[in-house]
């Protein structure tokens, strides 16, 4: 980012391909929208732009940036200039190729039905996560999904440390609830895959 | 420590960023608490199930439209900038301006003996005239009767005296 400030583009095409893919995550995740967030996210690259002489090193730049990208998110929510994410089994979910997710590199050939059955299950996770409460949900993804640390999160969304882990706790704790079924299934296949191994100790 | 104290702990507990002395409270907790221990196992279980999310891949069209809207933001920027002038210019005209009005609303004074110094033929010719004016009017000059019977001047020979030479 200092090469941005000091006026370098290729640095800042740099920036551009190293947090595109986050950024529009995070905010497709807030907004419940793609073509939202793919706008949001054009904004805060442009922000991050024009805000360059004003970059302070002191400060973290993914926490910068994602306090710009909460920050118009929440705006965006607020102004109920987004649409609604329809979440449909007709709808193909897009895969970044680089980060491909669990069920899929479990089986890179799955079957129609497995097929079926992992987009099932993402749906209800995103569900999941897109009802929770506005600043819950962005704790989550921050968090989850971008791995901050708790001190850059509780920056971005501008509360204490407690009260992000105790916003943290409740988002968990819906999400346990609401995803009761995958969460049960997970722990089945655990204690399945526990067992075997004990048996074959034995 | 009892299951509501524990809330606050959970995350850092389970993330593994819980301070030594913190962990242990929790260990001490889940060991004496059957439903906690659960709770611990269903969180981890739920951390794997949310690593399934897919993950949205910016279209093909994204990076075109944040270098047009930056490029964009330039030139724009660049073409207003010379309405906005710099702090120092600003600070020069504002100055200039001072003075200019200072000197504009000062009395303008002339000293007579600078101009009459200074002055060129015709204020010459004016100061003049108004000298001669001056001794015209006198009116001890205008007064013949007292001249032609003033006694002194019988004194004088009749016919004027030869000049000396010095006045030659």
């Amino acid at each position: 980012m200092l090469d941005v400030k000091a006026g370098d583009e290729v640095s800042f095409e740099l920036l551009l391909r190293k947090y595109r893919g986050p950024l529009v995550n995070f905010l497709a995740r807030m907004v419940r929208d793609q073509g939202t967030a793919e706008e949001l996210a054009q904004e805060v690259f442009l922000r991050v732009y024009r805000a360059r002489k004003e970059y302070a090193p002191s400060a973290k730049f993914t926490t910068w940036m994602f306090r710009i990208a909460s920050n118009l998110a929440l705006n965006s929510l607020r102004d109920g200039r987004h649409r609604q994410m329809e979440i449909s089994m007709d709808q193909p979910v897009e895969i970044g190729d680089d980060e491909a997710p669990a069920w899929e590199v479990a089986d890179r050939r799955p079957g129609v039905e497995q097929e079926l059955i992992a987009r099932d299950r993402a749906a209800r996770i995103q569900r999941a996560v897109a009802e929770l409460p506005e600043k819950q949900r962005a704790a989550v993804l921050l968090h989850k999904y971008q791995e901050l640390d708790y001190d850059e999160i509780a920056r971005i969304l501008e509360c204490s440390e407690a009260a992000l882990k105790s916003l943290l706790f409740r988002a968990y704790e819906t999400l346990r609830v609401q995803l009761a079924p995958l969460v049960g299934a997970a722990l089945s296949v655990k204690a399945h895959h526990e067992a075997g191994r004990e048996k074959r100790s034995q | 420590m009892n299951c509501e104290k524990i809330e606050s702990k959970w995350i850092a507990y389970l993330d593994g960023k819980a301070s030594a002395a913190v962990r242990r409270e929790v260990e001490a907790h889940l060991a004496a608490c059957a439903a906690c221990t659960e709770r611990a196992g269903e969180y981890r279980a739920l951390f794997g199930v949310l690593d399934e999310m897919p993950q949205i891949a910016p279209s093909d069209s994204f990076d075109a439209a944040v270098r047009a809207r930056v490029a964009a933001a330039v030139p724009a920027r660049g073409a207003w900038r010379w309405i906005v002038p710099s702090p120092r210019l600003a600070f020069a005209a504002s100055c200039l301006l001072v003075l200019s009005i200072w000197s504009a609303s000062r009395p303008t004074e002339i000293e007579p003996l600078t101009v009459a110094s200074t002055a060129s033929t015709p204020v010459t010719q004016t100061a003049s005239e108004a000298e001669f004016r001056m001794i015209n009017d006198l009116p001890v000059l205008e007064n013949y009767d007292v001249l032609s019977n003033f006694e002194a001047l019988s004194d004088l020979p009749a016919t004027p005296a030869v000049q000396p030479a010095s006045h030659m």
